[in-house]
């Protein structure tokens, strides 16, 4: 019930709306009651409402608005990439990014595997279901 | 002159324009070709307006120094004597009316713009006709804009083919087509048999020759077969295309076309 995720300095976000949409994003600093200044290593420092980003659990250490180089050392010291690919909503992301990319042809293929595994499974079963009978 | 408090440029040193460098008897390079790219002298400030107004581009063209250089007046040259026309007859009718004259029609016939992700070897989807949903090779755009398409054959059932750009998604997976020669396939290759008028037969005589002519010619399907064989060779060394062209596209539950990448 309490919060647990909190908008501070180095609260690292995901931005859900806008011409960054997608992109993981550090808080660097406060504006007002709706807005942050926002920064990532790909992107000019600026600000965001916060309607526009979701909080992660990932936080790094910095001090208010750091410069681009500290930042990025920061970023690297946090392990913040590795993190994030490894949580399980970064590794969700990723997935629907490939599946968003697949090409005619790796849907053919997709298709073809997934008709291999069910038939694998359905063998399994069947040995399982005589052994028990 | 000089003691007006008006800064001007000395008249010939600081401000050569280009005009008299150039001769124009052109000695030294007859090609045209050798001159470097001309920049503009009058840059545009915004669309229609531009830098230098009309006084100072007449000084920068340098047409003062031309006219110096002739003595006061700008050089003519004398006009050639115009060949005399031949004398033309008064025209015969004169229509009641004015006729009006139909507009000048420059277009030339070209080939429909083939789509930048359609190159010899890319596996197209067809969209319409008794082939709807196949998976087939693209060769070549012929001259009249269809595209020259190939099963091959023994994988789908699609013969060599005509089919219309516009009817056909272009997949982004490519096949090795560098084995194949599809020189001596045109729009006449595909084009229907004229026929030569045959005289009044009995009824059972035109029957007969009807049937003959229902099957390919053993030419055609010679050519289906050599254009495939080198084709298969190549299809084989991808694991799972050849069942992929063998097996024909569907929109499946989920699928938005407009989200799908090919």
């Amino acid at each position: 019930m309490p919060f647990k995720r909190y908008v501070e300095v180095g609260r690292v976000a995901l931005v859900n709306y806008g011409k960054d949409y997608g992109k993981l994003v550090v808080i660097v600093d406060v504006i007002d009651q709706n807005r942050a200044l926002v920064d990532a290593p790909d992107m000019v420092r600026g600000q965001i409402n916060f309607k526009r980003l979701t909080l992660t659990d990932i936080k790094i250490d910095i001090k208010r608005v750091p410069n681009k180089k500290t930042l990025i050392a920061a970023l690297e010291a946090g392990d913040v990439k590795n993190k994030w690919e490894n949580s399980s909503w970064g590794r969700k992301l990723i997935v629907q990014k490939k599946r968003a990319s697949l090409n005619d042809f790796d849907r053919f293929k997709i298709m073809l595997a997934k008709i291999k595994k069910a038939g694998v499974v359905r063998q399994e079963l069947a040995k399982l279901k005589k052994e028990a009978a | 002159m000089l003691g007006l408090g008006q800064r001007f440029p000395p008249f010939h040193t600081a401000f050569e324009p280009a005009a008299l460098h150039r001769s124009y008897t052109t000695t030294e390079s007859m090609a045209p070709k050798d001159r470097k790219p001309h920049v503009c002298r009058n840059p545009d400030l915004i669309r229609g307006v531009g830098k230098y107004s009309r006084s100072k581009m007449y000084h920068k063209r340098g047409l003062w120094a031309i006219k110096a250089k002739n003595g006061g007046a700008f050089p003519k040259h004398e006009k050639k004597a115009a060949a005399a026309a031949p004398a033309e007859k008064p025209p015969k009718f004169y229509p009641a009316d004015d006729v009006k004259k139909p507009l000048v029609n420059k277009r030339k016939a070209r080939p429909t713009k083939l789509r930048a992700s359609i190159t010899p070897g890319t596996v197209l989807i067809i969209l319409a006709g008794r082939f709807k949903g196949k998976r087939v090779v693209f060769l070549k755009q012929l001259s009249s804009g269809l595209l020259l398409v190939t099963g091959p054959f023994k994988v789908n059932g699609v013969p060599l083919r005509r089919v219309n750009q516009s009817y056909v998604i272009a997949t982004s997976t490519k096949v090795d087509v560098s084995g194949v020669s599809v020189e001596k396939f045109d729009d006449k290759y595909f084009g229907k048999k004229v026929e030569k008028k045959k005289k009044k037969g009995e009824g059972e005589f035109f029957e007969a020759e009807k049937e003959e002519k229902n099957t390919l010619p053993h030419d055609k399907k010679d050519d289906q077969k050599t254009v495939d064989a080198a084709l298969i060779a190549s299809i084989e060394a991808v694991p799972d295309l050849k069942s992929y062209l063998g097996a024909r596209f569907s929109l499946k539950s989920g699928m938005k076309p407009h989200e799908l990448v090919f």
